[in-house]
């Protein structure tokens, strides 16, 4: 049951535009998204992302490719004929419906009996905890709340798959991580497949179960949130998730060896080649300037952010990192600018780019 | 009396005199005219037309009952008022709704089209108020009448063998009525789907709707001010036509307008042609409690 896929692209390709002035927003898109799953597709505006939601949810139809939901070819099929519903980003409430009848309407327009619909209506008010809100209008809500309404409009019908487009960029960042506990807490209690567009990798780090990044109409990478994190694919992702140093070295026996000449081991056999070596800041220990075997570097600045403290170094060939510390307790001591430090990285934590 | 009290009664005693123009000029036009038609619809008509200054209820009787001429003191119901009374009530109902059939439509696909090229679409459906009401009319009539423009083409193309009599019908009425009154539907029904959020639209139809449903639930509710102030806007108009069942209706086919004009004039009946203006301003402010029901109630609801 974990295993069975929910919705599948396969090869899908979106070109928008005619003759000249074509734009392809998505190139050769295959994924499988199992049922129950809370899926996220990651990337800056303009990768495609929201092209791929569209294409599942029935708005677009692929230049080429297929979409398959539950194993059933969906690909021509109109918006109203798929069991797929939408939270879009705007909410799009229907102004002149009340909270309650916004979320009878997918009901409605299936044909449910009228004690089925005031059920599940009922049920759902419950869901999303806005029971006093039932015969208010949309209008008079505020963003949580017509957020919350547009959650349980599009889940009343109960969809195989639910499609959420960036829902809470709208909102206060309070309010957000609110709503990202209440979004989880829905996938979890409902068993409903979510398939969530979003910009913030934060956001996708903490919900998901897997993620795909995105990026110029292609996935990146697609794996849980910490494989993702840990072991970035390539240099876009290590980039667009999180903070990483970037340091440019060469594949020797054993390890790489980076421009500065030191020797970083890590996992794994490359060829000979000129490769990256990515760390993340949190990854980075400063050391005792003489330590043996660790880096020598100069500490350039440093900028307090309270719970840590980023300390800014060069290394001896002029590339430069950032560390993130702790922040210790008394003052910031040896953190002076221009002192002689040296640095190495936690087992394991070095990943090499070969792009 | 405080000082500051005073000082505010003098405020508003300013304020009071500032408005005078504005309300000398509305009653002047609006207030004063109302109420000589007021008036003299309950006078005696005098023998050259104007009035003779003796009360009387014969202009208001006269709306519906005429007297007989030989039997004074004995009615009939005015049938001929009640023919006219209904058939600018029926025009003008079947000119408000197929302007809005028709209109409906052409607003959206303005509505629709991009910013640019939406400017052009609203520019050719105005183009018509830079003419002549009188020119316009003529036009129609050049159009329907027996050797017009649509008569010849159907007799060059074989469809029929004789030309259709149009003009003089009730018929030429309603085109020409519908010809003229159509920008005002297709305005405010515009505006209204201007303002309409399209993304309501896939709301629709990924909540199940079918393109019917989407129309009839979604979008005609949600525009309806809209259709509603354009219906407004034909209703009150063609009610009141006189130019066009004038030229287009011939003699015979009246309208209330023309049958007020005629009291006035051959008539020589001032009173009558007063309660019958009355009349046709309680029919419009009829419609207008019905209009703001409507709007309040999608209000309410909306």
């Amino acid at each position: 049951m974990p295993n069975k896929i929910a919705v599948e692209a396969r090869n899908a390709v979106k070109v928008f535009g005619q003759g000249a002035s074509t734009h392809s927003a998505l190139s050769d898109v295959s994924v499988s998204i199992r049922q129950g799953e809370f899926f996220t597709l990651l990337g800056p505006s303009g990768c495609g992302k929201t092209t791929l939601l569209r294409l599942i949810a029935g708005f677009e139809t692929p230049t080429s490719g297929q979409i398959l939901l539950d194993g059933a070819d969906i690909t021509n099929l109109p918006p109203n004929k798929r069991a797929v519903n939408t939270v879009f980003q705007s909410y799009a409430l229907f102004p002149h419906l009340t909270v309650a009848q916004n979320i009878g309407f997918g009901l409605q327009m299936q044909g449910r009996p009228k004690a089925e619909v005031k059920a599940t209506v009922a049920e759902m008010l419950a869901l999303v905890k806005l029971q006093a809100m039932a015969d208010r209008k949309t209008s008079q809500l505020s963003g949580g709340q017509q957020q919350r309404v547009a959650l349980a409009r599009a889940l009343a019908p109960k969809p195989k798959v639910l499609l959420l487009d960036e829902p809470l960029s709208a909102l206060d960042a309070k309010l957000r991580k609110d709503m990202q506990i209440e979004l989880k807490r829905l996938q979890m209690e409902t068993g409903i497949t979510f398939i969530f567009v979003t910009h913030d990798q934060e956001e996708a780090l903490t919900m998901s179960d897997r993620i795909a990044v995105m990026s110029a109409g292609q996935i990146q990478q697609m794996g849980t949130p910490r494989d993702i994190y840990t072991r970035p694919a390539n240099r876009f992702v290590a980039s667009f998730i999180g903070e990483t140093n970037f340091l440019p070295g060469l594949t020797v026996p054993g390890g790489v060896q980076l421009d500065c000449g030191a020797t970083v081991a890590v996992d794994g056999q490359y060829g000979a080649a000129k490769v990256t070596l990515a760390i993340r800041p949190e990854q980075v220990r400063l050391q005792a300037a003489d330590s043996p075997g660790a880096i020598p570097a100069t500490i350039t600045n440093w900028v307090y952010f309270g719970t840590d403290t980023h300390c800014h170094l060069v290394l001896a060939d002029g590339s430069a990192l950032v560390a993130r510390l702790q922040s210790p307790a008394m003052g910031e001591a040896g953190l002076e600018i221009g002192a002689n430090v040296a640095i190495s990285f936690a087992p394991g934590a070095a990943q090499v780019l070969q792009d | 009396m405080t000082q500051s009290t005073e000082q505010a009664g003098s405020i508003a005693r300013k304020n009071w005199l500032l408005s005078a123009p504005a309300l000398v000029v509305l009653t002047l036009a609006a207030a004063g005219p109302l109420m000589i038609m007021v008036v003299y619809s309950f006078l005696t008509p005098g023998e050259y037309g104007n009035v003779t200054w003796q009360f009387s209820l014969n202009g208001w009787r006269g709306i519906l009952l005429t007297e007989d001429i030989f039997e004074p003191g004995t009615y009939a119901l005015a049938d001929a008022h009640l023919t006219i009374l209904l058939r600018s009530l029926k025009l003008s109902l079947m000119t408000t709704l197929i302007t809005a059939l028709v209109g409906f439509p052409t607003a959206w696909f303005i509505a629709t089209k991009p910013v640019k090229t939406r400017i052009l679409w609203l520019f050719l459906i105005t183009i018509p108020f830079w003419t002549n009401l009188l020119i316009r009319t003529f036009a129609i009539n050049e159009v329907i009448r027996n050797d017009g423009i649509l008569n010849s083409l159907l007799i060059w193309a074989g469809a029929i063998s004789a030309p259709i009599q149009i003009l003089y019908t009730d018929t030429a009425v309603f085109i020409g009525m519908t010809y003229v009154y159509l920008p005002f539907m297709v305005l405010p029904i515009f505006a209204a789907i201007d303002r309409f959020d399209m993304r309501l639209l896939e709301a629709g139809y990924d909540l199940y709707a079918s393109r019917g449903q989407v129309l009839r639930r979604v979008i005609l509710p949600i525009v309806k001010p809209g259709i509603i102030a354009g219906s407004i806007l034909v209703f009150i108009p063609s009610i009141g036509a006189y130019v066009i069942p004038r030229i287009l209706g011939g003699g015979k086919n009246l309208m209330v307008g023309n049958l007020i004009d005629l009291q006035f004039g051959q008539g020589r009946n001032w009173p009558l042609g007063a309660a019958l203006g009355m009349t046709l301003l309680i029919i419009v402010m009829i419609a207008l409690v019905f209009y703001t029901r409507l709007t309040n109630r999608g209000a309410a609801r909306g």
